[in-house]
């Protein structure tokens, strides 16, 4: 199988225009007769199920928390970017393209980024008349922030609580769709299979995580705003219940995994403090438009941060940076901070922390703008680690944030098996190897609310009307399926927790397969993986039943997919021999120690298409050609 | 640290439950409540028992999944927090903690800690949104809005949907909540159209839901995880009353 990215002909600028109208359309009174199914209600999801369903169609939407509105977007802090040019300060739809393109390490197509950032601007226009409430000036007029890798102020925000207010909208609009009938709502559901007929997605098996029951739900078309999977490393800023279930059990269904190993470390995270930490909290990298990241020049020193005098500080950023400085990219910034802790400079207990120092900030801008900016960081510092932030320096720290990698799709959106969409983080589009601040929520809700809905019509015009019933032979595989898997884990008496079995598997991956991999880690973690998926299987301990509310389930049906999904992690990382995005490789480096692209051999997407247990996957390449932007090694000294 | 915890067990919304007792010795004060409630689990797991079901997400006080009732109080004694957010330093050595789920009869327990809430969610269909399909928004800056209603708006807007204010409120009254979400509506020019329908229809499902009345007691907005004012419950009753005197669904 060739992939098509059916990416359209023509300029770049004129792409997306050219191919709405190329598309074709679906009858107003037509459009009630197709079903869509929408998983997942985080940005994504919900922007998608809401606006498929002001257009017409029958929208079944699903998600494993209690309401929809908890989905993880909201939890998103920094804010949202847009091409709006309100600051008058030189931005366009051509730049914001173009630090896409660049900051994403020239690993993303071209037209997917160029219709991401042209629609941008659509999507803040969506939110305020919504009743979104952006940060305002005096005036009454939008006010913007400049973000991490970017040099104009383009980022919407409301306090650092941008994916929570954005994710109100969706919700509230979703709902608006409830009342008026147009979708159906199925909260603390869990997708475990896909069902494909005729090579088609035609429904999804679930499970309610209230009674146990396994339920079938057919379609014309699945969506899929699933999220990321970097849980995989057990401590990441994910919430506690994000997994890759639906995405791995589509990739088994045929849809191809694209860069799976491209994962982001998010340099500015509240350090690990216990062994039985559950989690790690970001603090949004908008704290490093005024804060400092600094280590004592004295590996020895031990005095607070406070009585170390200027002289004896290492501000490393700035130093390497000098451009940049602080704001260098988020994969950037997190190398520099594993190198110093790495070379016995950091601080705190662990030695695993550098400090992110507000004080010249509050003497220049004062204790209200401070308060101002990040007064509700600050608070959520304060609750997590006992410490004032405004009085003494924060400490921080790496931690996995997002997986660039995801389900690959075409230029509609569609993964390599027709009528099964993925959206947001779970596709692998617009972010390449390294995601730029406050591109997620915008490319989640550029997906959902302007290029799926649009898109879909395309596919659902080559479909009969006819609904195939949930009783047909696929549907009840796929059930069996589920259920077999469910059986077999309830089957398990061992001694382990499956907690133990998935921190365990996080540490491999974030000590072999994180923020620096090499050809030997990534032997030893494909060697320790295997090992201990085989010990899941045989040493699991399981209670309770399938016919209840059963969370030691619901995690271990994850947790069994984590254990194949980061086989395939570890597989693409060894492939791509280059450094590139976030993704270090150790034997791909300068002299002076950055990342070294190799253009010649790696300027492609990696899909891989799943073989079946146990068998290699087989790798598809998807060139990347760049007309309109010159490939040059990222510099930000 | 060594703590007693007295945590409600109930297998589903059938069986009755009751309180248990637990012991937990040499945990570190530095972890935080619900990871307190994993290492409780992983020793209930251990010795083939079944762990305490209780609801959480993100862990960082925003998704508004988690929900205990700790020491007679939503989110614990500590202001201002989720019991995401809570850590075990807020205790002494061989304290006792007693944690239930919400305690308000729209909010039926499911198992253990965990209650249903989709009542709430019930009454953002009733009318907690404002009426803008996709595509058909005017330009961003088209109406400037001040900054301090801007931040009011904001401020009303941070609920997080937890229904710690029903748990605090002796009627189970879920004024706050719904006052929250007309407040952040009715404060901005977006939201003037549907003013008067949205509050009715919203108080009227908040009603049929089977809420308390509102005695303006003020536990609710003390012990919200996002310090919602009562102001706002000042706004939604007026808000409801010029809609009802204006109203053309008199009853």
């Amino acid at each position: 199988m060739t992939l098509d990215a059916k990416i359209p002909n023509g300029f770049l600028a004129e792409k997306w225009t050219q191919h709405q109208f190329n598309l074709k359309l679906i009858n107003p009174a037509n459009k009630r007769k197709y079903d869509i199914i929408v998983v997942g209600t985080g940005l994504a999801g919900a922007s998608a199920a809401a606006t498929l369903a002001e257009l017409g169609y029958n929208v079944k939407v699903f998600c494993f928390q209690d309401s929809a509105r908890r989905a993880h977007s909201v939890a998103a802090q920094g804010g949202i970017n847009a091409a709006k040019n309100y600051q008058n300060d030189g931005d366009s739809i051509f730049r914001l393209f173009y630090d896409t393109i660049k900051g994403g390490d020239f690993r993303a197509r071209e037209a997917d980024v160029y219709r991401l950032a042209e629609i941008s601007n659509n999507i803040i226009d969506q939110a305020v008349a919504q009743g979104v409430p952006f940060a305002r000036e005096y005036g009454g007029l939008l006010d913007n922030h400049s973000f991490g890798g970017a040099q104009v102020s383009r980022t919407f925000y409301a306090k650092g609580q941008t994916g929570q207010q954005l994710l109100i909208g969706t919700y509230s609009a979703l709902s608006r769709q409830i009342a008026n009938g147009k979708v159906k709502m199925f909260p603390r559901t869990e997708m475990l299979e896909v069902v494909t007929i005729d090579g088609k997605a035609r429904g999804i098996v679930t499970r309610n995580l209230v009674t146990g029951a396994i339920e079938s739900h057919n379609a014309h078309a699945v969506l899929l705003g699933t999220g990321g999977y970097g849980n995989i490393y057990f401590l990441s800023t994910n919430c506690m219940g994000a997994n890759v279930t639906a995405a791995w059990q589509a990739h088994k269904k045929g849809a191809f995994f694209a860069n799976p190993s491209f994962t982001q470390i998010h340099p500015t995270c509240i350090p690990v403090h216990d062994r039985h930490q559950s989690k790690l909290t970001l603090m949004s990298e908008s704290l490093r438009n005024d804060g400092r990241v600094w280590v004592p020049k004295n590996r020895e020193d031990k005095r607070h941060p406070n009585d170390i005098p200027e002289n004896e500080r290492d501000y490393f950023l700035e130093r390497k940076y000098p451009s940049f400085g602080n704001l260098v990219p988020r994969d950037v910034a997190s190398r520099s901070v594993k190198q110093v802790c790495d070379q016995g400079y950091g601080v705190g207990q662990t030695g695993l922390a550098v400090y992110l120092d507000f004080g010249k900030a509050i003497k220049r801008r004062g204790m209200d703008a401070i308060k101002h900016s990040y007064g509700n960081l600050f608070q959520i510092y304060e609750k997590i680690t006992n410490e004032n932030a405004y009085e003494m320096p924060m400490k921080i720290y790496p931690a996995v944030h997002y997986t660039m990698g995801g389900l690959w799709v075409d230029y509609n959106l569609m993964t390599t098996v027709p009528g099964l969409y993925a959206l947001g983080e779970a596709n692998f589009s617009d972010h390449g190897g390294n995601r730029l601040g406050a591109s997620g929520l915008m490319q989640a809700l550029a997906d959902g609310y302007f290029i799926l809905p649009r898109t879909i019509a395309d596919y659902l015009a080559t479909l009969p009307y006819d609904k195939i019933s949930t009783e047909h032979s696929a549907f009840k595989e796929a059930e069996d399926n589920a259920k077999n898997r469910i059986n077999q884990l309830l089957a398990l008496k061992g001694n382990k927790t499956v907690d133990e079995f998935h921190k365990e598997l996080g540490l491999i991956m974030w000590n072999h397969c994180g923020m620096s991999r090499s050809e030997a880690s990534l032997k030893t973690a494909k060697e320790k993986i295997k090992v201990l998926e085989e010990e899941f299987w045989e040493n699991l301990s399981m209670v309770g039943s399938n016919e209840e509310l059963n969370q030691t389930l619901e995690k271990a049906l994850r947790v069994a997919d984590f254990l194949e999904m980061s086989q395939l992690m570890v597989t693409d990382a060894s492939h791509r021999k280059e450094s590139c995005g976030s993704h270090f490789r150790e034997e791909s480096q300068t002299e002076e120690g950055e990342a070294k692209r190799d253009d010649e051999n790696f300027t492609y997407v990696a899909a891989w298409e799943y073989q079946g247990k146990n068998k290699s996957e087989v790798l598809h390449k998807e060139a990347l050609t760049f007309e309109n932007v010159k490939l040059t090694q990222r510099s930000y000294k | 640290m060594k703590i007693h915890l007295k945590i409600w067990r109930q297998k589903n919304s059938e069986t009755p439950g009751k309180m248990v007792d637990y012991t937990l010795d040499e945990i570190s004060p530095e972890i935080s409540f619900l990871e307190m409630l994993d290492i409780l689990n992983e020793d209930l797991l251990k010795k083939g028992e079944e762990p305490v079901a209780f609801d959480h997400d993100c862990r960082e006080g925003i998704c508004g999944m988690c929900s205990l009732y700790i020491n007679g109080r939503s989110h614990g004694t500590e202001q201002g927090i989720t019991a995401c957010q809570l850590h075990l330093r807020s205790f002494k050595e061989d304290d006792t903690i007693y944690v239930e789920p919400w305690r308000a009869q729209p909010f039926p327990v499911i198992k253990d800690l965990i209650v249903d809430r989709s009542a709430f969610d019930r009454i953002i269909q009733a009318g907690g949104y404002i009426s803008v399909n996709t595509g058909s928004a005017p330009d961003a800056n088209a109406i400037p809005i001040s900054r301090e209603v801007a931040k009011e708006a904001f401020e009303a807007a941070d609920c997080i949907g937890c229904g710690a204010c029903v748990a605090a409120c002796k009627n189970a009254s879920a004024m706050l909540f719904v006052a929250a979400k007309v407040s952040h509506l009715a404060l901005l020019p977006q939201g003037q159209v549907e003013k008067q329908s949205r509050v009715e229809k919203m108080v009227a499902q908040m009603d049929k839901e089977g809420f308390g009345a509102c005695t303006n007691t003020g536990a609710c907005s003390y012990e919200c995880p996002k310090n919602i004012s009562l102001s706002h419950i000042a706004r939604l009753n007026r808000e409801y009353l010029t809609a009802k005197l204006a109203s053309k669904h008199l009853s």
